[in-house]
């Protein structure tokens, strides 16, 4: 587990800030209660195996007495993954912390959940709810209209005409 | 009078007995129409009512003549006409007024009308003790008798069929066995014969065969129930052992049959009652499990599954089984302490425990099995645990990666033959012996050792571990729980969960610690969940009892000793210290069951090894350390620390000739003493310049001589010798000061050269590689 190189961070904090935005300092600066220290400390990434995580400092440390092997799953939340290619994938895990702090958000009619979960694009019709300036490219988190975040996904608009 | 006869019949009480009866009655009422009807005719209208009274108890005795008359009247057909009128009468009578047998009847109708046109109603009222109404009276007295009669012969018939039955129920000869065997097993016979059996040993001495010993009974017992439930003979012998006939019965129909399906809300993300009410307008049919949880929930059935919601998909809630909350109930978990969990998967405990510490502190999930892990990762993940570190070993070695004397709790669910949840795999029936539960019982000694170790006893708010299995074998439970008990200094604590039956402190020949009453046990037939053990125990010191150490071999006894001296070098030392040093740690199991062997030789070197073996132990530990801190470490862990230092540095200082060998080191010492502040490899290196044989092998190639080899085995020889030398001289304790003489220091010395070499050795080949 090492803490990750400057491409790496600059491709993963590219992601986040898609759906973040300026949001995006809050997710390191947080406090930390994790960890078994009186004080909080702050957040961080690692990467192994390929796989990145955002856990607390204090469990970081901790884990360094695991080893390399032996380590499964690790720290903290697994926000993605480096590809064979190099690039970056979020994953489904980051999607609590994701929606957070995420600046868009869409909400989904009751109707259209299940097809949402099982790999169904969301089109408009479907929409309960939408931020305003929600432009395409943008980092979306789509929630039920419970307020349950359901998964995450990218804003398309399709211009007409 | 045969009127009246005939018309009883039909109107009398169905039962067959009850037939000769009817007879009976009619003829008693006719014969006390008889003299009724005298009286009447007799008496005055205004005084029928008395002489009735009167006629009526005298009627009552008279009965018996009458009978013959009865008998006759059946079997004659003239009276039966005549009766046949009286009966109509009389069924009139009975529904309406007694008018129209007065008219139909003759003498009573006169006498009737005659005695009683004041007393008609009257004798109406009075019908059942008036004389002249003797017929209502006389019926109603009748049937009266008739169902006391028919009570009491379905009584007796009743008592004859129990004792029938009872006297019928023999154990089936060995003839009968051989033609069932021969057939595919009768079950709606077994299940009789099962339950004719235990009634029978539950009221032993009344019901029992004459002469038949209860070990039969029970032998019988035990086969029918094994056709019948389909289990092997060693399950059926160890239910029948620790429960009554009844008991397992009960217990092996509740394994039939499935614990409902439980939920248990992720407090994490969402509330019990909000999960409900999100849950059931999908179609559940929801329930809080019960008082003794607030996360819970029972699904008694539901249009999908449970694991197809979206509410589960956001981890708002796992399926666990009832039995797995009360694990982690009992361990309590408090917000920011350093909990593991060491045999983690599928996740439930896991992520309950960090729902409770809501994701402060931190926990270590453990799982041995590779194939698990994917599936506690993903429970972790979906329920948005954050505060886990998930490891992939065997919980064994985790005092040695963690650090002995590390954490606040540990969990151990331990591995286990699983026998309390015979619904989930029907081949536990059959497929569970002996040798399993042995071997079970013998990982799960040693991995509790391992959760004792791992917790801190002076932890401000912890030091708890909490022992479970979803077993009902006593070998696997209590017996491991005493076993603890004497092996370390812990102490049976309340588990906080306040139903279910107390573990047993005594069992066949066996005798457990009395405190075992504090355990817990669960079962499905009693708590409706799966069968289920629960042990809380709480660390009382970091000490290892002496006692516990004789069973171990030297080495081992060494590291217990270690495990004591490690809290000092906790405090001096920086944290990287205290892993490298439990990786020094050879032996995976400390404490094993079977070293009957060993045991003796281990006592005479007991205290002993100490010495030496952490002389060598802070070597090795020392590979990685830097050299002075190693030097000084050496010297504050043997109890000869001043003569020690003391040596060590003349032995820097000075050009002191121990022996052959310091000729060479002299020169080194001196370069080492000026290197003293640098790593110990370098030290090494500053040795190399020097001369001899030793050096010869270190320097350029760094290769290993023969000379060097011997060397080595002299010096193994040498420190073997060593130890059982001291092993029979020293009887002092770890830290005391003991008097060494010169050549004693002179070997030690070179022992501790020798391994500083070695080391440096080591570090050499790997930077070369």
């Amino acid at each position: 587990m090492r803490p990750l190189d400057e491409k790496e961070t600059t491709m993963v904090f590219e992601t986040l800030f898609k759906f973040t935005g300026p949001n995006l300092k809050h997710l390191l600066e947080r406090p930390s209660a994790e960890g078994p220290d009186a004080e909080p400390g702050r957040y961080c990434l690692r990467l192994h195996k390929n796989r990145v995580f955002y856990a607390s400092e204090s469990l970081v440390r901790r884990a360094t007495a695991v080893s390399r092997v032996r380590l499964a799953g690790v720290v903290g939340t697994p926000i993605g993954k480096f590809t064979h290619g190099g690039a970056f994938h979020l994953t489904v895990h980051a999607l609590d912390l994701l929606a957070a702090h995420a600046r868009r958000r869409v909400w989904v009619k009751p109707d259209t959940e299940r097809s949402f979960l099982f790999g169904n694009s969301v089109p408009k019709s479907a929409l309960a709810r939408i931020t305003e300036n929600t432009k395409s490219g943008d980092g979306v988190v789509v929630m039920s209209m419970a307020d349950v975040p359901l998964g995450l996904g990218l804003g398309f608009r399709v211009e007409e005409g | 009078m045969a009127r009246k006869v005939a018309q009883r019949r039909p109107a009398a009480p169905p039962a067959p007995p009850a037939a000769k009866k009817v007879t009976k009655v009619p003829s008693r009422a006719a014969k006390r129409a008889a003299p009724k009807k005298q009286q009447l005719l007799e008496s005055s209208d205004d005084s029928e009512e008395e002489p009735q009274q009167l006629h009526e108890e005298e009627e009552e005795d008279s009965d018996a003549e009458v009978p013959s008359g009865s008998d006759a009247e059946e079997l004659s057909g003239s009276d039966a006409g005549s009766s046949g009128d009286e009966e109509e009468e009389e069924d009139d009578e009975e529904e309406e007024e007694d008018d129209d047998e007065e008219d139909n009847d003759d003498p009573l109708a006169g006498d009737f009308l005659a005695g009683s046109d004041d007393g008609s109603d009257e004798g109406d009222d009075s019908g059942d003790d008036s004389d002249v109404s003797d017929d209502p009276e006389a019926r109603s007295a009748a049937l009266d008798r008739q169902n006391q009669q028919t009570e009491v012969d379905a009584e007796e018939e009743l008592a004859l069929n129990i004792r029938s039955e009872s006297d019928e129920f023999r154990l089936p000869t060995k003839e009968e066995l051989e033609e069932e065997a021969l057939g595919p097993p009768n079950l709606p016979n077994l299940k009789r014969r099962i339950s004719e059996i235990v009634r029978v040993l539950s009221n032993f001495s009344r019901l029992r065969q004459e002469e038949v010993p209860r070990k039969d009974y029970v032998d019988q017992f035990k086969a029918d129930v094994m056709s019948y439930y389909g289990y092997n003979e060693f399950l059926i012998e160890a239910f029948v052992e620790m429960f009554p006939a009844v008991e397992v019965v009960e217990l092996l129909e509740s394994f039939e049959k499935r614990p409902p399906e439980c939920l248990r809300t992720n407090t994490l993300k969402t509330r019990r009652r909000d999960l409900a009410a999100a849950l059931i307008p999908r179609g559940f049919n929801l329930d809080p499990i019960g008082k003794w949880s607030k996360v819970g929930l029972v699904v008694y059935d539901s249009t999908i599954s449970s694991g197809a919601t979206v509410e589960y998909m956001a981890g708002h809630y796992m399926k666990q089984g009832a039995s797995s909350f009360l694990p982690v109930m009992a361990l309590a978990p408090q917000e920011k302490e350093r909990i593991v969990d060491m045999a983690a998967a599928p996740g439930g405990k896991t992520t309950y425990i960090g729902a409770l510490m809501k994701n402060t502190g931190i926990i270590y999930a453990n799982e041995l099995n590779e194939k698990r892990l994917h599936g506690l990762l993903g429970n972790i993940h979906r329920l948005g645990v954050t505060n886990t570190i998930v490891c992939n070993y065997d919980g064994k070695e985790l005092p040695k990666v963690l650090g002995i004397n590390s954490v606040d709790r540990v969990l151990l669910d331990a591995p286990c033959t699983g026998t309390g949840t015979v619904w989930k795999d029907a081949q536990i029936k059959t497929s569970k012996d002996i040798d399993d539960i042995r071997n079970c019982a013998f990982v799960q000694k040693q991995l509790l050792l391992a959760a004792i170790d791992l917790v801190d006893a002076n932890s401000k708010t912890g030091g708890y571990i909490v022992y479970s299995t979803c077993s009902m074998m006593i070998p696997e439970n209590e017996a491991v729980i005493d076993y603890a008990l004497k092996k370390r200094d812990v102490k049976l604590v309340p588990c906080g969960l306040d139903f279910g039956r107390p573990g047993f402190i005594r069992f066949r020949e066996h005798r457990f610690h009395t405190s075992l009453d504090k355990t817990r046990r669960f079962y499905p037939h009693v708590n409706n969940m799966d069968g289920f053990f629960v042990a809380k125990l709480k660390k009382m010191s970091n000490t290892i009892p002496a006692s516990s150490e004789s069973s171990k071999d030297p080495e081992e006894a060494a590291e217990g000793v270690d495990a004591n001296s490690d809290d000092e070098d906790e405090k001096d030392v920086p944290d990287e210290q205290p892993p490298q040093l439990k990786k020094r740690n050879r032996k995976d199991g400390k404490k094993k069951n079977e070293q009957a062997s060993i045991p003796e030789e281990a006592e005479n070197q007991n205290q002993a090894p100490e010495k030496p073996a952490k002389q060598l132990k802070n070597h090795k530990g020392l590979k990685k350390s830097s050299g002075p801190k190693s030097v000084e470490m050496n010297g504050d862990k043997e109890g000869t620390h001043t003569e020690q230092t003391e040596h060590v540095k003349s032995y820097k200082g000075s050009k002191k000739n121990n022996g052959p060998r310091n000729a060479e080191m002299n020169g080194d010492k001196k370069e080492a003493s000026s290197e003293q502040a640098e790593r110990r490899v370098k030290v090494h290196k500053s040795v190399k310049k020097s001369s001899g044989p030793k050096s010869a092998g270190v320097s350029g190639d760094k290769t290993e001589t023969p000379d060097e080899q011997t060397e080595q085995i002299s010096h193994k020889k040498k420190r073997s010798d060593k130890i059982k030398k001291s092993g029979s001289k020293s009887t002092s304790e770890i830290k005391e000061k003991k008097p060494v003489s010169d050549n004693k220091r002179k070997r030690k010395w070179q022992f501790k050269l020798r391994r500083d070499w070695e080391a440096k050795q080591k570090c050499e080949k790997r930077a070369k590689v």
